[in-house]
């Protein structure tokens, strides 16, 4: 099991000093999450390593997942989809078996002294507060920005009732009776994804997929998915293509509710097809340690994303140092300052650019490479995530700019 | 026995769900945004970015500079010298002079294409007493040399502009020891032009010469 104390080596000692000064403050509280899923996605999986690292500081803690049938979670999914900006329409008939879901998952729970719902899915479990009383956050994990509007004030009328809205980035904030607070994502520095790797793995997983490593590789790890781009990589890589000498790895599942997403997987791999320093991977869930060594062992890594919620493959990226160029959209201008930590572009020939700059500058980016992996170190780990949750608590009980604890 | 308590502070960033998409709508909103925001976006990136040198300017010279794209406004507001400020309300006052001004002398002002709208937002303070104490300037440099940067930050940055005491606390315990010039010395340092390690050495370089003598 990972210790919290497992992290000082990294964030420094100081840092988990503060996180028991302010587990103290929340002595005699119980934190209880609530949402819909044990397991997959991204909320279970930051629960699942969130909960024994805040136990071990101190703050009792525990994680329940409401229950409802196959009609519930179509309905939830098309919350999720509408939400996301995809037109949908939601009949009355179906709000009201969402609320009756919501009211028959009150009777099965009991309730925590401080009650943290993620996502919308159990958001109306938030009507037994005028019976039980207790403080209510809730935490949207979802990209918020445009959302359809029904949704959102049928939605609306139940997040209001919470004490505090906590969001992953500031464009998702909207006009609401209650504080809102911005909570962004992290990643975990100690899990395979992201922890160190001997070189000779590094080299073994490259040669496994046939990339050369004494040549520039530049890399972007994602889906097959229209928002992702893919395409507009590959023409970034060819414009690139004819002043340096790179090769290009395209890696990521290939699973997508993207109804273009077979079209955009075929072209993908017809483009490949042509160019032999093209690699297209589709790799398993269970692929992490490659992930982490394609990105450990590139040239250059990129996120050419035409719509991103966090995008929390920038923070991956960056904290193993790598030099990264990804657009601006979602959450990825918190993650990169441009020319700072990174590259933030706007279009298939700004990457190029890019791509050549650093490609034929390698001390400069290098340089993005540790601002970027300090950035990440100070703003997007997990130890960063857990003063945000433990802050979260502590003010709600304290409502002053200033607090002194 | 004057004993200095060293402190440290976790901020919490608050989202106002205010924003806006041109220089006008900028103005408009750094004349209503409490000083909690003027502060956090004045101050957002020495605190996340405060390995670098030189660091990058406050929120809004940035999103004027590279959304925006007008150069010569960013850097002016890029310029304010925020050292210089002793309230958070000059502050605003100067970044409203200089936005107002810009606005009478340009007609066409644009606007930044959606999704790269400016994000209003402010932070909350939280300050805990650290387990650090010092009642001489050795057993002082002990300590700053352990706590967090946090705690630094706190002390120089948030007491003199966000607790509006005037000058950082170092100085103002140095004075009181009597140990006027070494007060003034740290007092006199640009703290905005240090990455905070960098400002924690020197800190600390400043109080050994004085002690050694």
């Amino acid at each position: 099991m990972i210790r919290i104390e497992d992290y000082s080596p990294i964030v420094g000692q100081a840092t988990i000093d503060e996180l028991f000064l302010l587990a103290q403050r929340l002595q005699g509280n119980e934190i209880q999450n609530i949402n819909s899923t044990a397991v997959g996605g991204g909320v279970a999986e930051i629960l699942t390593r969130m909960i024994p690292l805040l136990t071990q500081l101190g703050v009792r803690s525990r994680w329940d997942v409401i229950k409802g049938d196959e009609k519930f979670f179509s309905i939830t999914k098309k919350f999720h989809n509408g939400l996301h900006g995809v037109p949908v329409e939601v009949s009355h008939e179906e709000y009201d078996t969402f609320i009756e879901v919501n009211r028959l998952n009150v009777g099965m729970l009991s309730f925590a002294d401080i009650v943290f719902v993620h996502d919308p899915q159990p958001v109306a479990l938030v009507e037994e507060r005028k019976n039980i009383g207790r403080r209510w956050i809730w935490r949207c994990h979802i990209d918020f920005s445009k959302p359809n509007e029904r949704i959102w004030s049928f939605l609306q009328q139940f997040i209001e009732q919470y004490d505090t809205a906590v969001f992953s980035a500031p464009a998702f904030a909207r006009k609401l009776a209650i504080p809102q607070v911005l909570i962004s994502p992290s990643i975990d520095p100690l899990s395979d994804k992201n922890k160190d790797l001997p070189d000779d793995l590094i080299n073994s997983i490259f040669s496994r997929f046939g990339i050369d490593r004494t040549r520039p590789v530049i890399t972007q790890i994602s889906r097959f998915d229209y928002l992702k781009d893919p395409l507009g990589v590959i023409k970034a890589y060819k414009i690139a293509k004819r002043h340096v000498d790179v090769q290009l790895v395209l890696a990521g599942g290939g699973a997508t509710d993207d109804p273009e997403g077979p079209t955009i997987m075929q072209q993908v791999q017809e483009e490949a097809a042509k160019d032999k320093d093209v690699f297209v991977l589709f790799l398993p869930p269970s692929s992490d340690i490659e992930i982490n060594a394609l990105q450990r062992g590139s040239t250059v890594v990129l996120q050419k994303s035409l719509k991103e919620g966090f995008g929390l493959t920038v923070s991956e990226a960056l904290w193993k140092a790598r030099p990264t160029i990804a657009s601006a959209v979602g959450g990825i201008p918190l993650q990169i300052a441009h020319k700072y930590s990174g590259i933030l572009t706007h279009s298939i020939e700004g990457t190029a650019y890019w791509i050549k700059q650093l490609v034929n500058e390698p001390e400069y980016a290098r340089k993005l490479g540790v601002n970027g992996k300090e950035h990440i170190k100070n703003n997007f780990l997990i130890t960063r995530h857990i003063k945000d949750y433990l802050l979260l608590f502590i003010s709600l009980f304290r409502r002053n700019d200033i607090e002194y604890l | 026995m004057n004993e200095f308590y060293f402190k440290t502070k976790l901020d919490q960033t608050t989202l106002l769900g205010l924003t806006a998409k041109n220089i006008r709508e900028l103005l408009k909103g750094i004349k209503a945004i409490p000083e909690a925001s003027i502060y956090y976006h004045t101050h957002k990136y020495l605190h996340q970015h405060h390995f670098l040198s030189p660091e990058p300017p406050n929120d809004f010279a940035y999103w004027i500079t590279e959304v925006l794209n007008e150069a010569r406004l960013g850097e002016i507001m890029s310029s304010v010298d925020i050292v210089q400020f002793h309230t958070l309300q000059d502050l605003r006052t100067r970044f409203v002079e200089i936005l107002s001004e810009h606005l009478r002398e340009n007609d066409k002002s644009p606007t930044a294409p959606q999704g790269q709208e400016f994000h209003f937002m402010a932070s909350r303070m939280f300050v805990l007493q650290t387990p650090y104490t010092a009642t001489t300037p050795s057993e002082f440099r002990e300590a700053l040399q352990r706590v967090s940067v946090n705690s630094l930050y706190y002390h120089i940055f948030d007491a003199k502009l966000r607790l509006e005491k005037g000058e950082n606390d170092f100085s103002r315990w140095f004075r009181d020891l009597g140990k006027t010039q070494l007060a003034d010395e740290i007092a006199r340092l640009d703290p905005y032009t240090y990455t905070l390690e960098g400002l924690r050495n020197r800190i600390i370089k400043l109080v050994e010469r004085h002690d050694s003598n």
